[in-house]
């Protein structure tokens, strides 16, 4: 049943052209720094930077693309998580999945599949295209799958987050803008304390449990932080959507 | 699936929602027999959708419980809800699908197995008259169709009860003519619920009816029930040359007279007494010119409100 929820998310995002418009968009965006990143390579490599600082083109490339990816799919992500409930509220087509044989926790759970797998074209689209270095240089591929296994993460905590703020009004707009204020300002801090490692903030920060993907470290208490986040935002999710049943 | 007989598709028992200090619905309880279409009638806000909704488990109950086929619709939801199609008033379409695309969700989503959806969508949409509509995007329907789709999506389960909400609002005369034959020919095989509050709609197509006001259910009973309410024991009688009031009065049988619209009068008369012949006869022998004798039939609507306002 999951599964059948999900592949209707899937569905009504390429229905509209608002999941092409996006995909194509951050696909341009991604393939521009592709290509800008691979013509200065050697350029800064041979001069600007000192032997020892300098890295293999895998990492220069890619650290630009993803630390990117991070900041664009928190201003997307709202846009595409509004849709999830309080679209289907105002278009009062609620009922026809609350009238369907599926739980709450289903429903909740497979819109959250939907656009995770959605999102993840564009990760497998990043990671093929860092792929293509391999054609004449000899890349790191545990860089990009590190990489390419912490963005899923990130962006699955992105959804959760966005499908929760989504389940408290019936306004899109409304909806979409809480979860783009949510994602910027918990991005922004992240990067904001980053240079005083001590801080608490650092413990709850998203940002930071990304960075030891990026070194393709995969620390289990980054990977249950995230999945914690995740759990956390559907569960209440769940909640508020039974709450409408309770209260009407 | 429970393939176990059931007398009673339906059973509500003290069905309440309280929403704050507001009720809106207060103590309903009724049943529907298989095969039977029962009609929900009641002004607006008299708690038909609440009802309706809470029947369909998109809405807890405050109080009293409902049962499908047996089955308890809060303790075991998935089951319960697996008997029922649910058209709500304002219709749950994607406007983005076509309409197999959408029906194939539907489909999938009430767990039609994947070997049997492609037959499924068919039947549903020869039932509706959607087949030639089949790859056109629900968006560009027009209103009449779009209901039809909404029809289709509350049958193509199969399900044992069907419940519509409103199921003709909004529409044209014969739009209406052809969403109420589809509701008699789905009541054939499921047991249907529909709500209304247009009278005769109720008459062309309920075997009951059920008339709810302020949360309450203040009727039920068979369509002739309904009529038997109607039918006073008076006659609307019209004279070109009327004779004195108390002349009429006098007639055998003849209880009351009165003046009535166009310058006609209203005989009420005594139980078991149909003085009609009388009346004619005494008119044509005093020469009174008749012109006009009937029965005089309350409306549905004078019932309705009578039912309505006594409560």
């Amino acid at each position: 049943m999951i599964i059948n929820v999900a592949r209707k998310e899937l569905k009504s995002l390429f229905a509209s052209p608002m999941g092409w418009i996006i995909l194509s968009i951050l696909m341009f965006g991604f393939g521009t720094l592709y290509l800008q990143g691979v013509n200065s390579y050697f350029e800064v490599m041979s001069g600007a930077v000192r032997p020892a600082e300098r890295v293999g083109v895998t990492i220069y490339v890619g650290s630009q693309i993803y630390s990117t990816a991070l900041f664009l799919l928190s201003v997307t992500t709202p846009m595409l998580t509004m849709r999830l409930i309080s679209e289907e509220r105002k278009s009062q087509t609620m009922p026809f999945l609350l009238s369907a044989p599926i739980s709450l926790s289903e429903i909740v759970i497979g819109k959250f599949l939907g656009l995770v797998i959605f999102l993840s074209i564009l990760v497998i689209y990043i990671f093929v295209m860092l792929s293509t270095l391999n054609i004449w240089a000899d890349i790191d591929f545990g860089y990009l799958i590190g990489n390419s296994f912490g963005f899923i993460l990130l962006i699955a905590s992105f959804t959760a987050l966005g499908i929760f703020f989504s389940s408290l009004t019936n306004q899109p707009i409304i909806a979409a803008i809480t979860t783009f204020i949510a994602l910027v300002s918990m991005v922004g801090l992240g990067s904001y304390f980053a240079s005083d490692p001590s801080h608490w903030f650092n413990y709850i920060s998203m940002t930071k449990h990304y960075q030891s993907f990026t070194r393709g470290v995969f620390d289990s208490a980054d990977i249950i932080y995230y999945l914690l986040f995740i759990v956390t935002f559907l569960t209440l999710t769940v909640r508020r959507l039974d709450s409408d049943r309770l209260r009407g | 699936m429970n393939k176990v007989i059931f007398e009673n598709t339906i059973e509500a028992s003290n069905l309440t929602k309280s929403f704050g200090k507001n009720i809106a619905v207060n103590d309903v309880s009724f049943q529907l027999k298989k095969g039977e279409v029962l009609g929900f009638l009641g002004p607006n806000g008299a708690g038909k959708s609440t009802t309706m909704r809470m029947l369909t488990g998109n809405l807890a109950p405050t109080n009293g419980d409902v049962r499908i086929c047996g089955i308890d619709i809060i303790s075991e939801p998935k089951k319960a809800k697996a008997l029922i199609g649910y058209l709500p008033e304002m219709r749950p379409l994607y406007k983005e699908f076509t309409v197999n695309e959408y029906l194939t969700i539907a489909a999938r989503f009430h767990k039609v197995p994947s070997s049997k959806i492609k037959k499924a969508l068919e039947e549903a949409k020869e039932k509706c008259g959607l087949s030639h509509m089949s790859k056109r995007l629900i968006e560009n329907l027009s209103n009449g169709y779009q209901q039809r789709v909404g029809i289709a999506q509350a049958i193509i389960h199969n399900p044992e009860i069907v419940i519509l909400d409103e199921p003709t609002v909004g529409l044209d005369p014969i739009q209406i003519r052809e969403i109420r034959k589809l509701i008699r020919d789905i009541g054939q095989q499921h047991s249907v619920i529909i709500s209304t509050h247009i009278l005769p709609e109720v008459e062309m197509v309920c075997d009951r009816v059920q008339i709810i006001d302020n949360g309450q259910l203040v009727f039920h009973g068979s369509i002739e029930d309904l009529k038997e309410q109607r039918r006073g024991n008076k006659l609307l009688v019209g004279f070109s040359k009327a004779p004195a009031l108390s002349r009429l009065k006098k007639i055998k049988g003849v209880d009351k007279v009165e003046n009535a619209e166009n310058g006609m009068f209203r005989f009420h008369f005594k139980e078991k007494y149909l003085p009609a012949e009388e009346i004619v006869n005494l008119s044509v022998k005093e020469g009174w010119g008749l012109y006009h004798i009937n029965m005089d039939i309350t409306s549905l609507e004078e019932t309705f409100v009578n039912l309505t306002q006594t409560s």
